[in-house]
This record gives structure tokens, sequence and C-alpha cells, in this order.
């Protein structure tokens, strides 16, 4: 057994992204990972890394206690991790790269250039790879960026590689000699770590899966005896019905009409109304386009053509003010950068769009901004001490419920959410669905943006799915299903997708 | 836009306004040190150095620092919204070379040459906002550059000359005193209602919780509809308004000279900084500031009064500085070492050789 992680805890603040983490790897095989966003991967290979510290449970490297202080430790230990975003320096040597830190001296204590070259031309011989070790990282492909920093943990002698999604990024030609690569060291009697959310890869590539979900270990398998079905089951672990408390509601006039709005290189000719009562859903891949969309219809982006009008009256382009004014609200997809001031108080942030309104003679004060931000802090359950704690110290969901509370208490018309829950814990994130479907019931109109194919079915009245900046598919709620959704996503039609495919799309989406 | 849809909340849950007692809040603050700090100086000073307490001593030190008293208050605001303007001090220069050419050379009355200064400082201002506010330049790059510009422009107008001459009747009035003979000039009375016209501005209004914003994160203040590059022009604006104030103030207290305040703009943010504003941005506040300014200048006029030789003086003024950067940073080491931050496993684990995963993960299957 190379690595063992047994109950393996980790808290930020009062956020617990760890609960019960554990993982056992033995040398000779690959090793997948496996679970939705914050179900505590990333936090766990953090902890081999020696990004962070464990605050409790085993952790044993070759059969050693070990508790890594820094990266370097872990290095220095033979543990070697590869991010999806490779990190060189773009204008030293491909070889300066791999050797960084530890370069060879010659005579003189000078760098032995030549014995550096001649190693790294082994390496990628062997990797049966051609890069050039001479030329500088920049402009190199992430593929190559990736192999180079496999050179590295080869040339570290690694016994341990954890790889975070290293395919996201890469082509079929690429991911394929990506995976001989790993094979090869896998028969050298190295242990590997895949992280990836594409079933398919799993089970081409693995031999043993483990499944985590919200911060604990659920399961280990072997590759062969399990399969996508129970692997999905485990990783939600519920029924998608529960979470998704939708009501129906009497849909009204359009609120929100967007017509043939264009952004060169963004999104074309996207229209669609919303209307009072209904929860429409922006559905799609990542990076196809949706958040463009929604900023610029907030006004936070501009746009080349088209037109935005809400009740019936044009909203001017690119000012977010002239947008809230009209009566828009938008909770935007990065809470802690956009969507709120962290280090400023819970009281500050609720009230911060509706403090003009709350301001006598250009005055404003403090007990006026709680008396206005104590009943929507009250309505939406936010978990404080006090309303002058600054943000930073709640967890990701009472933040989110912040942040909502900050756009309800503008009274919208329109509310435009961009991954209601993304990060949040389960407890919370049914509780912003309860929301979202009560709101719609009062007549908002809600434009959700989720990259959840289950929150997308679950809550959309209407589901718009975007490609490639189009909306490609505009799907009732008795026509979306995750079929229909995903085909229109990647642009094929139904039929054409059998299931496997399927499924590997659905987790790449939930992603 | 007031929507009958959204049901307000029925009061299920309070919520406490402040998380400490008011005296805690208080006391618990950079703020209260810088003035904890000035009381003790003056106290001191009053107390053992021979003529501190007489009655020019106050007034000659208001005189003295009126114009990095009133360059603070502007720069506050710039520096919490994590911009800086080292531009003031030329731009004071400037200003104050327009009034004396404005006044001795166009013959103008006074109060138009006043105007036309107080124009140009408007101006030197427009121009760094612009292009930090719009063009979203650095303000840093920028304001290095126009402070070289107006400095130039200053000394371009006025050469080595120096102009003096202006109506008595308003060098006079710069130098009476409240009430006739008390230690304080007259000059103080709108430099205080200046000073609570920015400190209202920075903290009761909602311009002011859009700076904070702004120096805390200014994508989420623009998510939130701050108007960032408005907010950053005015504020620019302001900066060289009060500098023509200053400018003013400082040609009828001495002359009009291109190379007056010249590296004033240092003392300026020196004592900004000294007032707990974060030069990060986001952080700080008005009074404080105030007791920063003051306490500089308690410091100067107590160690001139000593016989201290002036380079000493700077010493002990950039030390205090230093030490109020580094503050802030050591007092949070030292609350991160106390609640034991990184704990250790507690007891070295059984060594068995179960291989079987947890039990504990298996009990989150229940949810």
């Amino acid at each position: 057994m190379v690595l063992e992680l047994a109950d393996v805890r980790k808290s930020f603040g009062a956020v617990q992204a760890l609960r019960s983490g554990s993982l056992r790897v033995e040398a000779g095989s690959i090793h997948a990972l496996i679970g939705e966003n914050g179900a505590g991967k990333s936090t766990l290979v953090k902890i081999v890394a020696g990004v962070h510290r464990r605050d409790g449970g085993t952790f044993r490297f070759r059969g050693d206690d070990v508790d890594f202080g820094s990266t370097a430790d872990s290095k220095g230990s033979g543990i070697a991790v590869i991010y999806q975003e490779p990190t060189l320096f773009p204008d030293l040597s491909v070889t300066e790269n791999v050797f960084m830190g530890r370069m060879p001296l010659g005579a003189g204590r000078r760098v032995d250039r030549a014995a550096m070259h001649t190693e790294v031309e082994g390496l990628f011989q062997r990797l049966g790879v051609h890069i050039d070790p001479r030329r500088p990282a920049r402009g190199l492909s992430i593929a190559d960026q990736q192999i180079i920093e496999i050179a590295k943990a080869i040339s570290l002698d690694a016994a341990l590689l954890v790889m975070d999604e290293p395919t996201a990024a890469l082509s079929g030609v690429e991911v394929d000699r990506l995976f001989a690569v790993a094979r090869s060291l896998r028969d050298e009697g190295r242990a590997l770590v895949f992280i990836s959310h594409r079933f398919d890869e799993v089970f081409d590539l693995c031999d043993t899966v483990t499944v985590m979900r919200d911060g604990a270990y659920i399961g280990t398998h072997q590759i062969a005896e399990t399969t996508v079905p129970a692997l999905v089951a485990e990783m939600v672990g519920r029924e998608v019905a529960d979470l998704f408390p939708k009501t129906e509601a009497a849909i009204g006039d359009v609120v929100l009409s967007v017509e043939g709005l264009t952004s060169a290189g963004v999104f074309r000719d996207v229209s669609f109304d919303v209307r009072a009562g209904e929860i429409v859903a922006l559905a799609g891949l990542v990076g196809a386009g949706r958040s463009e969309i929604a900023r610029a219809v907030f006004g936070i982006d501009r746009y080349d053509r088209g037109t935005v009008r809400l009740d019936g009256a044009n909203v001017r382009p690119g000012r977010p003010t002239v947008a809230i004014r009209a009566g828009m609200a938008f909770v935007p997809e990065d809470r802690r950068q956009q969507g709120l001031v962290v280090d400023s108080s819970v009281a500050h942030n609720v009230a911060g769009v509706i403090r003009t309104r709350l301001s006598r003679l250009g005055l404003i004060s403090t007990a006026a901004e709680n008396k206005a931000v104590r009943p929507w802090a009250s309505r939406l359950e936010v978990k404080t001490n006090a309303l002058d704690m600054p943000a930073t110290t709640m967890s990701g969901g009472n933040q989110q419920k912040v942040v909502i509370a900050k756009w309800l208490a503008t009274e919208p018309r329109l509310l435009i959410i961009d991954e209601p829950t993304r990060g949040i814990d389960v407890g919370t994130k049914s509780e912003v669905h309860r929301l979202l479907s009560e709101l719609a019931g009062q007549g908002l109109a809600v434009l959700m943006i989720s990259s959840e194919l289950p929150e997308v079915l679950g809550m959309a009245d209407r589901v718009l799915v975007v490609c490639e900046g189009r909306i490609t598919a505009e799907l009732d709620r008795s026509e979306a299903t995750p079929e229909t959704v995903m085909a229109a996503a990647t642009g094929t039609t139904p039929d054409r997708i059998h299931l496997e495919h399927d499924t590997e799309m659905v987790q790449e989406v939930t992603a | 836009m007031s929507t009958p849809t959204i049901d307000r909340a029925v009061d299920e849950r309070t919520y406490a306004s402040y998380a400490r007692p008011l005296l805690w809040r208080l006391v618990a603050t950079r703020e209260f040190a810088v003035f904890a700090l000035l009381a003790i100086v003056y106290v001191y000073a009053r107390g053992s150095i021979v003529g501190f307490d007489g009655p020019l001593t106050i007034y000659f030190l208001f005189l003295e620092s009126a114009p990095i008293m009133l360059l603070a208050l502007p720069m506050t605001l710039i520096i919490i919204t994590g911009e800086i303007d080292l531009s003031v001090a030329s731009t004071m220069a400037l200003t104050g070379a327009m009034l004396g050419i404005a006044y001795t050379k166009w013959d103008l009355p006074f109060l138009a040459a006043v105007g036309v200064a107080i124009v140009v400082g408007l101006l030197c201002g427009l121009v760094n906002g612009f292009l930090v506010a719009y063009l979203k330049l650095p303000s840093l790059a920028v304001t290095v550059g126009t402070l070289a510009l107006f400095r130039g422009l200053a000394e371009g107008f006025l050469g080595t000359e120096s102009i003096s001459g202006f109506p008595e009747r308003w060098t006079d009035l710069l130098k009476d005193r409240i009430g006739g003979d008390s230690s304080y000039p007259l000059f103080v009375i709108p430099l205080a209602v200046l000073a609570i016209a920015f400190g209202v501005l920075l903290h009761f209004t909602t311009f002011g919780r859009g700076v904070y914003e702004i120096g805390l994160n200014d994508e989420a203040a623009r998510f939130t509809g701050v108007d960032i590059a408005r907010t950053k022009l005015i504020l620019f604006m302001l900066a060289g308004g009060v500098a023509a104030l200053a400018g003013i103030y400082q040609s009828l207290y001495t002359v009009a000279r291109g190379d007056s305040a010249v590296n004033l703009e240092l003392q300026v943010i020196a004592a900004v900084l000294l007032g707990g504003v974060s030069i990060f941005g986001g952080r700080g506040s008005l009074p404080g500031v105030l007791a920063g300014v003051l306490l500089i200048a308690v410091i100067n006029s107590a160690m001139r009064l000593d016989g201290v030789r002036g380079e000493v003086t700077e010493i002990v003024i950039g030390c205090l500085l230093v030490a109020s950067v580094i503050a802030p940073t050591l007092l949070t080491w030292i609350s991160g070492l106390v609640p034991g931050r990184v704990p250790r496993p507690a007891a070295p684990p059984s060594v068995g050789t179960t291989p079987e995963p947890p039990a504990s993960g298996g009990s989150s299957l229940k949810s």
C-alpha cells in the first residue's frame, strides 16, 4: 500500500471541506477518485500534496505516518501532483523547468546544462514524446506541459503521481498519449491517482475507483466489478426529486425579453423571454456562453447587437446601475469575488444595493441599514452572531444566502441567478431551491444558470440550452430529459447518444 | 419599482447589531492606538518640554501643518479605494502659482484669482481622475507623471520668481485667532468644517460605502451597482480642489512659488497611513487620519522646541510609520499563534492492518 488516508478531516473556518476522507492506493495501480464538485476530492489531494495540513485522521505514505507541512516536504518524500493547469515558468527552458530547484552542478559550481539536457532527452524518449528540451516552456500545449510535469515527477522518482483532471483540456490524441504514459508508469510499479469527471476514461484507464460525496468517503470498488449507474448513485447519493421542491406557479406576463443579443465571438442571436412566475434555466456545457449572456443582460459586459427589455422598456446596455433600477437582480457565479464584499459586514453587504433608498438627505446610518437588513436576513435564515460580522467568517451556503438577501431586498422583477448552489452544503442547497420555487410562486421571474443537470431538470419550467454561444433548444418541463438537454448542449440529436456516452456527459456537466 | 410579489419577512430570528460591546469596539482599533499615542505625546510634551505650553505653540502648529491636514482629507478616501495621488503637492504649487499670476499679472480681483486657482486644481484632478478611472491606468504611474508635469508647469510659469503682496485683508485674516487671542488660528474653523464634511462623506453616505467596497473588492462593487469610474473621478477632483485650497493657503501664509511644498505628498501619505488607513485599500477612518496628522505635527513641534535637529525628527517619524505598518501584520501573526491553528494528530494512530476503509465513511450514507 503506497498511500493510506483514513478518516482525514479538514475545516476552513466554519466550512468543513473534508469530514472523513479515505483513500488507499496500491503500488502498480491506477486509482480513480470521483465525486461531485464539493465532494472534497481537491481538499484531499491538497493534503496529500502538502498544500493543506489535515485537522485529524491517519495519513500514511509508504508505510510511514507523515504530516507534510509544505509542498516541498511532499515532493521530497516522492509524491508528485499534476494539476489541471500546469504551473511552469514560461520563460525558462523545458529542461530548466524539469530541474527547477535542484539543478545538477558541474565543475566550479556551475549549472551542468549538458547533463540536464541529456537526462531530459532520455526521459522524453522513455515517455515517447518529441519536445525539444532547449525550447522555452512558453507556447507549449497544455498536453505537452503536462508531459513536462510528468517528466519532472519521474526524474524525482516519485512513487505516487496524482493527476487532477488532467484530461479536461486535452484532445483525443493527447488523451491517448497521456494514458499510454500513465500505463507505462503503472507497469513500472508506481501508483497513480486519477481524478476525472469522465466515466469512459475512468473505466478505460483505472483499476480501482473511490467515490467521495459531501466531504466523506463513500466506497472503493474494483473497476471490473462496478458499473456507471452504480457509481452515479453513490456520487449523488439521493433521489433527485427530494432536492427539488418545485411547485407549480401561475405564469404571468413577459418580464424579460431578450432579442437578437450578439457579442462577437461570445454569443450570437440570443433571443428569449422570461415570464413572471417562471423559472427559466440556461443549460449547457461550461464555456458555452451562458454566464456571458447573463452578464450582458445585467449590463456587466457590453454587447454588439440586440435589445434587452424589462417589462417592455428598453434597458440601456453596459450599466449594472441601469439594470438594477429597471428591476433586475443578479446573483453571480463567483460568490466570493463577485457576489459579496467578503471583508465587509453582513449588514453592509445586504444593504449594498438598496442603500440609496435607505439614505435620508443623502445620509445613511448603520441603524437604518440594520433595520432594513434584519427582515431579509431572517427570511433567509442567515446564520450569524451579529450584523457587523464580516462575511468572511461564514460558510459558503450562508454567504449565498447573504447574496440572495441582498438582491431580494431590492424587490426585483427579475432574478438572474448563476449557479445558485455551487459549492454549498446539501441542506442549504434544498433551502435555496425551495426559496427559488417560492419566489417564482409569488410572481418573480427567475433566470437560472446551472451546470448541474439535476438542478436544471428539477427546478426549471423551461430549459434553454446554449451550445457554442447559441440557443440550440428550448425545452418545456415535460420535454426536458437528460438526453434531450445533453443532445442540444453538444449539438447532436438525442437518438445518436447512447446511454454510456450520455451518462458521461451528464457527469461532465455536473462537475 | 416596488413589487408586491415578494413577501417581506416575519421577524423570526433576531440579530444583534454588533458582535462586541461598544467600549471594546472603540478601544480595539488602530485609530484608538493613534489617539492614545497622540494624547501621550501631547501630555508628555506639555509637561516636559520647555515652551510647548506657550501660547504660540499650538497656533503655529496649526498654521504650519494646515496644508498636510487639508491634503490628507481627500487622500484618505483615495487610498481607501486602493488608489493613490502623488501629484497633490505639485497641484498645490501650480494652483498657488496660478493664484499669483492671475492676481498680479492679469490684475484680476483677488476672489476671481482664487476662483482661477480652484478651477486649475479641479482640472488637475480631472486629468488624474480621467486617466485612472476611465482609461484604467494605475494611479501610481499616472500621478508620478502628473507630479512632474504639474510641478514643471508651476516652475515654468513662475521661474525662480516668488509672488507676494496679496491683499492684507486676506493674509491678516489667515493669521487671526479665534476670539482675538486664543491659541487657535481662525483658519481652524474652515478646516474643521471641511474635515467634518469629508468624514460625513466617507462614513455616512452611500458614496462613502462605495469607497470602502471599491477598496475591498472592486469586482463585487461593480456587480452591486457601484459606479467605480465616477467615484474615482470625483475623488481625484476633490483632491485637486482641496490641493488648490492648500495652494491658496500656502501663498497667503508665505508666498507663491513654483517650488513650494516639494515632497509634501509623502508627508501627507505618511500621515494617512499612520492614521490607520490600509495602503491596500478598504480600511481606515477619517478620525484616525486626523489623529495621525496631529500626531506628526505635535512630534515635529515638540522636538523642534526641544532643540532636536530636523533629521532626527524625520528619523523618529519614519520609524513610527514603519512600526504602524508592521503593527497589524504583527498582531495578526500573534493572534494566529494563540489558538494553535495547526493541530497535530493527537495520538499515534494504532498500527492495525485492517484493510477495511473506516466505518465513519459509511455513516454519511444515512443523509
